[in-house]
């Protein structure tokens, strides 16, 4: 935030990024709707992470299931307004419904682990994942809540009145196809994460996460409630993805239990990690990365590889992959801080070194 | 009665490779504190190097036992090299810091193992020749065939062996009081970075032996049969309390024999609202819950909070 | 990948086109709309996606031959519309078998205007890319998406030439109620969308039957030991064994199943139903039973394997038959309606009936396919060899099937003379199957 010291010019940036913010989409629609669609992906990614960076980069506390509440976000949303139970609740109900949802999911996961140290809760986490994701695959039998397998097609997008955000119209001259409709709605929610995501960090909550994730004795010894402020880490960090959850499923229109497997977690992990862990700003940026990058392998890496040898020698899925774990490895080894490291995080480190 | 006996029989042959993988899994953690999460795809290198020299071998007319132990000679080094680099490169240069960044650094580097092998040897699951010839025991109305046997024997003499070299050689001795004091273990002369190194490459070695025992009793090997696998060797290694030999090898045996049991009979019990659907679950539940009630482990002793 | 450079640069000049009247979506194709002296042909794009990366690439790609190779054919033969010279231009797209990836190539091949689409390959990524095609009023016609949710959401667009679902497990169920005659099934899945739809309808049908059907019995994808799954079913003395699931898994259960002394026959849908079951199995699979949806691949329209051998240096896998008939399919209703515009050519194709490589094909109201046939093979000597076809719940010896048909060949020429261009587009004798 210090990027625009002086007051005027702050505001100058600040608008600038905005126009560019608001006109990207069109620009984006020039290449190609799908771009905008990519667009969507990453500011939903972006607002995964940043839940994620609640709990992983703020409390310290490394969570290898975050996927989790996303699909029981998305489940949510779905059960909640699809044919399946044949309810069409608006989404400004569901949403909230299901931050509510993941979130007791948070504290169920979070209450019985807290006095696990890092390692172990990072395998109870996955654990806890993976039990969620086979939860979600069998639920279809003996009652049918969650349709198995099969997944839940047909999902209400999301709609104010006979405002529809999936269709196409035209609005003051300007086409607004449904992809750009969501670019807004997702960049308004966005934004509204990273105020909350910054407020919370220099809060009084903000300071005690640090604290336990500094060291966690000397912050009881300080008169934390180390338990309740955990937990609250866990509960707040879900609740963000229960939304992008619901945002997801709405947006897909078709969930099923093979979207939230534990690579999904650790894509969204990689984004904290890569971005800078605990530095709002850096998270985006993760997420930013993470989700173009891949789709510009896709355009560029197939044909290079077909001009330059005949035939596809490396798939880009793999690719991404082992870019991916070469990244974690390469960054935790000579920039464990990230892209955009956190100012406390660069003080630990470079104590460490 | 014969069915419940066949139960047990695969459980405990599933339960010996547990042990085994495991075994990894301790010895890393009670060495350096470190979950090597990584290790899972140790296995897997092993399967897969194994199958490849099977296969190049399964055509000529060296006996079946032979061309196996031939496989197991070519991936018990190839998997000590991986396993001596990763230590070298991705995990000691972070020995003293802060605890989430050797995490990470396994993961990332479980990715890579997974795609280079993915790389190597396709994609598409690579049937093992089924070149040893199929014997069946009956015992007690049971069946156990003769890989069974082999598996078990071998597991439990491999066990022995270790037991004997971590408590009985030097080398051992100067495992034992590195896990205990680095530092002291140090200045009594001890090669810390020797003594880890050797840590991982034994414990690479017992999962090259896992992932051919795997590969020859299923018949089949595949870039990603080793997270899974990884995943319940490490729950079982945390059942019997990590860093602890015995804990290993008792939570490997015990998870075989839960996870043979909770799909044999939880259907049934549970009036098939709950069956072998929920299989990987009891896994899970099982470690959670251990860790939650008993973070020791059945045999472990309390360990520190050294966080 | 040449054309993949040719649709990028395409791209650019679309995108260049748009940038200047920013989002006015209804302009005609930039690539279309010169004409300079010699007039060029016009431009008409069909794409197909499937996943080309992943564990089922191999099959994409299958797929993907199967269109092009229906493509070419009508370039080769020329096409007119609306009195205008067409060529057909084929976009490839990869969904790497993931929906989310699905939906934004499903928005790609939009973006290209494309007139058609051929896919996707996987139900799971057909269902949620149908609705943008949907939206684009774009006609998508699946080859292998065998799952009903995708043809029950209402879309008068979408369209499958495969059978669904719950037509195979029937096939499959019916063949194991009549000739294996068991008392007990137990039935097995690998929990994942099609395993699991599969295994429903083959319990339902069984049920249906009076057979008596254990307990659902289940692993996953990637579940390697089933030992403790099959003792159980052991000790419950089942006279047959039905799996919902890949061969990967299959062939590890099959084989786990005869050393634990299970005499039982077992039966496997089509995703088990290949020669890869033998080298997983070894000689246990011998004697298994499974089914494919549609006819089988060498009882195809003997021209149709012919110019795939010949063009593609490889037999066709899978489902590269029906892929190549929604092609055609596609390219007939065009020409019935002379336009490429699919809002003209699409009741043509709701209302179409056609002699392809796979059979004859009209849709019903959903845009399934009427009367889909069914293959149930058996394994004999490492070999998957068919022998019965399972047509309107009739079953009938393949071999009979293979004399019917060809008595019947000149006769089904008459018809398909009938409609004379559909005859000039499609290889003559449109159901001679391979003799073998």
């Amino acid at each position: 935030m210090n990027l625009f010291a002086d007051g005027r010019r702050k505001w100058v940036g600040v608008a600038l990024i905005a126009l560019a913010l608001i006109g990207l989409p069109f620009a984006l629609a020039a290449a190609g709707t799908a771009w905008v669609r990519i667009a969507n992906l990453a500011i939903l990614f972006a607002f995964l992470a940043l839940g994620l960076n609640i709990v992983v980069g703020f409390a310290g506390l490394l969570d290898l299931g975050y996927i989790a509440f996303y699909g029981v976000g998305a489940y949510a949303y779905a059960l909640l307004a699809s044919p399946h139970f044949n309810l069409h609740l608006p989404f400004w109900v569901i949403l909230p419904i299901g931050a509510l949802v993941a979130c007791v999911f948070g504290v169920l996961l979070g209450a019985p682990t807290l006095k696990l140290r890092g390692d172990y809760l990072a395998i109870v986490t996955l654990g806890f994942g993976e039990i969620v994701r086979i939860f979600l695959n069998n639920l279809s039998q003996p009652v049918n809540i969650t349709n198995g397998p099969q997944g839940i097609s047909r999902i209400d997008p999301f709609s104010f009145g006979a405002f529809n955000f999936s269709r196409n119209e035209t609005i003051a001259g300007l086409a607004f196809s449904g992809p750009i409709k969501y670019y807004y709605l997702l960049l308004a929610l966005l934004l509204l994460a990273i105020v909350v995501n910054l407020r919370l960090q220099h809060s009084r909550i903000g300071r005690a996460w640090e604290a336990i994730r500094e060291d966690e004795v000397a912050a009881r010894a300080m008169g934390i409630n180390t338990t309740r402020i955990k937990l609250l880490a866990f509960a707040m960090g879900a609740s963000f993805g229960g939304i992008a959850g619901g945002m997801f499923a709405a947006i897909q229109g078709f969930i099923s239990p093979e979207s939230f497997v534990l690579v999904e977690s650790v894509m969204v992990l990689s984004m904290v990690v890569l971005g800078g862990m605990g530095n709002v700003w850096g998270v985006v940026l993760g997420a930013v990365l993470l989700t173009f990058v891949p789709e510009l392998l896709r355009d560029w890496v197939q044909p290079v590889q077909q001009s330059l040898f005949g035939r596809t020698l490396i798939e880009p899925e793999v690719i991404r992959m082992l870019l991916f774990g070469l990244a974690l490895v390469l960054m935790m080894l000579f920039r464990p801080a990230g892209l955009l490291p956190s100012a406390v995080r660069k003080r630990e480190l470079a104590k460490t070194e | 009665m014969d069915i419940f006996l066949q139960q047990i029989i695969n459980g405990l042959t599933l339960g010996s490779v547990y042990a085994i993988v495991a075994l990894g899994y301790t010895m890393v953690y009670g060495i350096i504190q470190l979950i090597n999460f990584a290790h899972g795809e140790l296995v897997m290198i092993g399967a897969m190097v194994a199958f490849s020299v099977i296969n190049a071998l399964a055509g000529t007319h060296l006996p079946p036992v032979l061309i196996v132990l031939i496989g197991v000679l070519a991936a018990v080094p190839a998997c000590m090299l991986v396993g001596y680099a990763m230590e070298r490169i991705a995990y000691r240069p972070l020995r003293n810091a802060p605890r989430l960044a050797p995490l990470i650094t396994a993961i990332g580097i479980s990715i890579i193992l997974q795609h280079v092998a993915l790389l190597v040897w396709s994609r598409n699951p690579l049937a093992f020749p089924q070149i040893i010839p199929f014997v069946t025991f009956s015992v007690g109305g049971a069946i156990i065939s003769g890989v069974q046997i082999a598996i078990i024997l071998i597991s439990v003499l491999m066990m022995g062996a270790l037991t004997f070299m971590v408590y009985r050689t030097k080398l051992g001795i100067a495992m034992r009081a590195t896990s205990q004091n680095p530092q002291v273990a140090g200045l009594m002369g001890i090669d810390i970075d020797r003594i880890i190194s050797f840590t991982f490459i034994v414990g690479a070695a017992l999962a090259a032996v896992a992932g051919v025992m795997v590969g020859t009793y299923y018949g089949i090997a595949h870039y990603g049969m080793g997270s899974l696998l990884g995943m319940k060797a490490f729950s079982a290694a945390v059942l019997g309390g990590i860093g602890n030999l015995a804990g290993a090898m008792l939570g490997g045996i015990l998870l075989g024999i839960v996870e043979a049991l909770g799909a044999g009979y939880i259907g049934d019990l549970t009036n098939n609202v709950f069956g072998s659907n929920y299989q990987d679950v009891f896994a899970f539940l099982v470690l959670i819950g251990v860790l939650v009630f008993r973070p020791s482990g059945l045999l472990g002793e309390r360990v520190g909070d050294r966080a | 990948m040449q054309r993949m450079r040719f649709s990028l640069a395409i791209f650019a000049a679309a995108a260049a086109l748009t940038l200047a009247g920013c989002g006015e979506e209804k302009k005609p194709e930039p690539v279309v709309s010169a004409p300079p002296a010699p007039p060029p042909p016009m431009v008409v794009k069909l794409g197909h996606v499937g996943p080309l990366t992943g564990s089922i690439a191999h099959l994409g790609k299958d797929n993907e031959n199967g269109v092009r190779l229906a493509v070419d054919e009508a370039n080769a033969k020329g096409l007119t519309l609306g009195g205008k010279k067409v060529k057909l231009e084929l976009v490839a797209e990869d969904d790497q078998a993931d929906p989310k990836v699905g939906t934004t190539v499903a928005q790609k091949l939009v973006d290209a205007k494309v007139v058609g689409v051929i896919g996707h390959l996987n139900s799971g990524v057909s269902i949620p890319a149908s609705a943008i095609y949907n939206q684009a009023g774009i006609p998508m016609i699946s080859g292998s998406s065998t799952n009903p949710q995708l043809t029950e959401q209402g879309f008068k667009n979408v369209f499958r030439v495969v059978g669904r679902d719950d037509q195979q497990g029937p096939a499959i169920a019916s063949y194991l109620a009549s000739q294996v005659k068991p008392k007990t099934v137990a039935v097995i899945d690998d929990a994942t969308a099609y395993g699991e739809g599969l295994a429903n309808e083959v319990e339902k049908t069984l049920k249906a039957a009076g057979v008596k059907v254990l307990p659902r019995e289940k692993g996953t994808d990637k579940t390697a030991d089933f030992k403790a799954i099959l003792t159980k079913i052991k000790g419950k003395k089942p006279d047959a064994v039905f799996y919902g699931g890949m061969d990967a898994t299959g062939g590890p259960l099959l084989k786990q199943g005869r050393e634990l002394g299970l005499k039982a026959v077992f039966a496997f849908g089509d995703g088990a139903c290949t020669e890869k079951m033998e080298e997983l199995a070894g000689t246990a699979a011998e004697g298994l039973l499974c089914s494919q949806a549609g006819l089988p691949v060498q009882a195809a329209n003997k021209k149709f394997l012919d110019a795939y051998k010949a063009k593609f240096k490889i037999d066709p896998i899978l489902y590269a038959p029906f892929t190549y008939d929604a092609a055609n399919l596609i390219i007939e209703s065009m020409k019935k309606a002379d336009s490429p515009d699919p809002a003209k050519y699409l009741p043509e194709l709701a209302k179409i009936s056609y002699e392809g490589a796979s059979g004859k094909i009209e849709f019903d109201d959903k845009g399934d396919r009427k009367d889909a046939e069914m293959t149930i093979f058996t394994m004999k000597g490492g070999k998957i060899e068919p022998i019965a076809i399972i047509k309107s719940g009739k079953t009938i010896k393949f071999e009979d099937f293979i004399k019917a048909a060809e008595t019947a060949a000149p006769a089904a020429a008459a018809p398909a003379a009938a409609a004379p261009e559909a005859a000039k587009a499609e290889p003559a004798k449109a159901a001679e199957p391979a003799k073998k």
